[in-house]
C-alpha cells in the first residue's frame, strides 16, 4: 500500500482506500489495523460504511479526510448531513436509487461533497442493504466484499439449455449455444405471478457517461467508475473514455457515447435510476 | 423477579407488518394480538414504502392503545428507505414524538434524535459489530434486533456486547427474511407500471409474491421495493442455544398465517413446556406449504440447508 499510494502521489494521482465492508463481530482490530495503515501511508481519504469505523477514524485520525461509501446508504440530506455533522465526513458517495433531481435537492441543502456513479455495475437495490448474495452463497458484499461470487457459479448444458447458476439455484437459462449471463441474483430471469423474464433488472450496466452535464449541474463533485473485480483493461479503458467525456463537458464541447458495450454485463447498458422512469 | 430470572427471561416481538394489508385485515389482526397473543413488544408502522396509506396514523393511536390494554409495549417503527421530504418528514414525527419509543430502520433517524432520547434499532440498517453498537448505545439505543444476516456465532458476540452495554438483543426468529430493498418497485414492474404509477398493486399478496426459478423451484418473494427470502426463517430448534447466547428478544414477523398460535408456540418453547418435535408439527399446520431455513444462523447461505 505504501508503494502504491507513492506511486500514484508522484504522478499527481489520490489515493481514496474503501474500507467499506462491515467487520465482523470480535475482528474489528484487522479493519482498524486497514484504517491506521491507510493514515500512516499517506492515503488522500478513506470511504467508510460502517458506524463503528467512522467514529473510530474520526477519533484517531481526524486530520484524515472521511468519505461515507456508498454501501451507508445515505439517500437524503438529513441523513448526509448526520454523518457530516457526527463524524466529519466530507464526501458521500450517492446510492444508485437517486434521480438527478433527487441529486440536485440534495446537493441544494448539505455541505459536503457529492460523488456520483456513471459507469459500471448496477445495484438494482439500496446498496449496504441487501443480502441477497449472502442469501444464495453465504458472502455479500457487506460481510465479504463481493457479491454473487465466481467460486458458487456453475455453468450446466441440459436438456437443449445453458443454464448459469448461484449456489443451488438456476439464475438463467438460453438455449445452448447462447452466451448465458453471469448469475448476478438481481440480473436474473425468474417467474412471479404471470411474469416471466427479468424480474429486478435486466443483465446491463450503469453508462450514465451521457449524463455528465446534467450530473455537474446538480453539483455533483466527481464521478465515479465500479472497479472491482475489474481487469486493468477495463479500467484504463473505462478511466480514459470518462475523462474524455469530463474535458470536453468542461470546454463546452458535446457529449459522446461512450461504446464501451463490449466491456458491459450482457453488452447492454442503462441510465438506472438517474432517470425517473426507470422506477 | 430476581436477577438470574431476569437475565433468563426471553421476550417475544411481534415485529412491523412489512406487507400491504387492507384496513380491515389489518385491524383484525392488531385486535386479536393484543386480547389474545402472549408476546411482550408490538411494532407498528409502515416500514416498506411511503405511498401505502391504508392505514393512517388515527388507526395506528388507536391500535396502540388497544394493545397497550393488552399488556403489550408498542413501539413505533420507521421507513427503511427514506428519500422524498414527506419521508423524512414522517421518520422525524416518528423519532419525536411524545408517546412510544421508535424504532429506526433507517439512520437517516438518528438526524432527527434529540439528546438522551431513547429508541431501539430495527433489523434493516446495518449493525454488525461491537464499536456500532457502543457508538449507538451510547447516542441512548436501548435494544437492537440484529440483521438476519447473522451466523450464530456473531450473535453470541453481540448479545454478550449488547449486555455489557445495557441493550436488549433480538433475533429474527419467524417469517420471510427481507433482504433487500429498493428505489424501484417490482410489484409495479412486472405490472407494467412504475412505482410513480403503482396503484398499489401490492396490496394483492398479503405475504408476497412468489418468485420461482425458470426450473420452478420456490426462491424469492417480492413485497413493492423489498425482496424476502421465500422460505420462512423458523428459529424453534435453536431456542436453547438463543438464550444461552444472551438473546433477549424473538422477533415474530406478521404473516397471515395465524400469528397468535406462533406466537403460543415460541412461548411455549421458550418457557420449555414444548419440544421441537411438537413445535414444528404445529408450525406446519399453521403455515401449510411454505419451506423453512435457518441458514444464515447455522452460518452459511441463507437459504439452505431447509428444514
Amino acid at each position: 500500500m505504501e508503494e502504491s499510494i507513492a506511486f500514484a502521489h508522484d504522478r499527481e494521482v489520490k489515493v481514496f482506500v474503501a474500507i467499506n465492508t462491515f467487520p465482523s463481530p470480535g475482528a474489528e482490530r484487522i479493519w482498524h489495523e486497514a484504517i491506521d495503515d491507510s493514515a500512516r501511508f499517506g492515503a488522500d481519504a478513506l470511504i467508510l460504511a460502517d458506524i463503528g469505523l467512522l467514529d473510530y477514524a474520526s477519533r484517531r485520525h481526524p486530520g484524515l479526510r472521511r468519505h461515507l461509501s456508498v454501501q451507508a446508504a445515505a439517500a437524503n440530506a438529513d441523513s448526509i448531513g448526520f454523518y457530516a455533522r457526527t463524524f466529519g465526513v466530507r464526501r458521500v458517495v450517492l446510492p444508485r436509487v437517486l434521480t438527478i433531481q433527487d441529486i440536485r435537492a440534495i446537493n441544494d441543502e448539505i455541505d459536503c461533497e457529492t460523488e456520483a456513479f456513471v459507469f459500471g455495475g448496477l445495484c438494482v437495490m439500496a446498496e449496504g442493504r441487501c443480502s441477497l448474495s449472502s442469501y444464495v452463497t453465504g458472502e455479500s458484499p457487506n460481510l465479504n466484499g463481493v457479491c454473487s461470487p465466481a467460486g458458487h457459479v456453475q455453468y450446466r448444458e441440459e436438456g437443449g439449455f445453458l443454464e448459469s447458476l448461484l449456489g443451488d439455484f438456476i439464475i438463467h437459462r438460453v438455449g445452448s449455444g447462447s452466451p448465458a449471463p453471469y448469475p448476478t441474483v438481481c440480473k436474473g430471469c425468474f417467474s412471479a405471478g404471470k411474469y416471466h423474464g427479468h424480474v429486478f433488472e435486466d443483465p446491463k450496466s450503469l453508462d450514465a457517461s451521457i449524463l455528465i452535464p446534467p450530473l455537474a449541474d446538480a453539483g455533483v463533485t466527481a464521478v465515479k467508475v465500479e472497479g472491482r473485480q475489474r481487469s486493468r483493461a477495463y479500467v484504463s479503458a473505462v478511466v480514459r473514455g470518462l475523462r474524455r467525456c469530463i474535458d470536453n463537458h468542461a470546454a463546452g464541447l458535446p457529449m459522446e457515447h461512450l461504446q464501451f458495450y463490449r466491456l458491459s454485463e450482457g453488452q447492454a447498458t442503462t441510465e438506472g435510476a438517474y432517470q425517473k422512469k426507470w422506477r | 423477579m430476581d436477577r438470574d430470572a431476569a437475565a433468563q427471561h426471553v421476550g417475544l416481538t411481534v415485529g412491523a407488518l412489512l406487507f400491504n394489508w387492507p384496513r380491515d385485515k389489518w385491524r383484525d389482526f392488531y385486535a386479536r394480538l393484543a386480547d389474545e397473543a402472549p408476546v411482550d413488544v408490538v411494532c407498528l408502522g409502515e416500514v416498506v414504502c411511503s405511498k401505502r396509506t391504508e392505514i393512517s396514523p388515527d388507526v395506528i393511536a388507536e391500535t396502540a392503545d388497544r394493545l397497550q390494554r393488552g399488556g403489550k409495549s408498542v413501539v413505533l417503527s420507521t421507513g427503511a428507505l427514506i428519500t422524498l421530504l414527506r419521508e423524512r418528514k414522517e421518520c422525524a414525527g416518528i423519532a419525536n414524538n411524545a408517546h412510544l419509543e421508535c424504532e429506526i430502520n433507517d439512520f437517516t433517524a438518528l438526524a432527527y434524535h434529540r439528546p438522551g432520547q431513547r429508541f431501539r434499532i430495527g433489523p434493516l440498517v446495518n449493525v454488525y459489530n461491537e464499536g456500532t453498537l457502543q457508538f449507538l448505545s451510547g447516542l441512548g439505543a436501548s435494544s437492537v434486533c440484529l440483521p438476519p444476516e447473522l451466523s450464530l456465532g456473531a450473535v453470541e458476540s453481540l448479545a454478550q456486547a449488547a449486555r455489557g452495554l445495557d441493550m436488549g438483543c433480538e433475533i429474527w426468529s419467524f417469517g420471510r427474511i427481507p433482504l433487500a430493498i429498493s428505489g424501484r418497485c417490482y410489484h409495479a414492474r412486472i405490472a407494467s407500471r412504475t412505482k410513480d404509477s403503482c396503484r398499489l398493486v401490492c396490496l394483492q399478496d398479503s405475504d408476497g409474491l412468489d418468485v420461482k426459478t425458470m426450473d420452478g423451484k420456490n426462491f424469492l418473494s417480492i413485497n413493492g421495493v423489498q425482496t424476502l427470502s421465500h422460505s420462512y426463517c423458523c428459529t424453534v430448534d435453536d431456542i436453547d442455544k438463543l438464550k444461552a447466547a444472551g438473546v433477549t428478544s424473538l422477533r415474530l414477523s406478521p404473516h397471515s398465517c395465524d400469528m397468535v398460535t406462533i406466537s403460543e408456540i415460541f412461548r411455549a418453547r421458550l418457557d420449555g413446556h414444548m419440544d421441537a418435535d411438537e413445535a414444528w408439527s404445529r408450525i406446519r399446520n399453521v403455515c401449510g406449504p411454505v419451506g423453512f431455513t435457518n441458514g444464515f444462523l447455522s452460518g452459511g447461505a441463507g437459504a439452505g440447508p431447509n428444514h
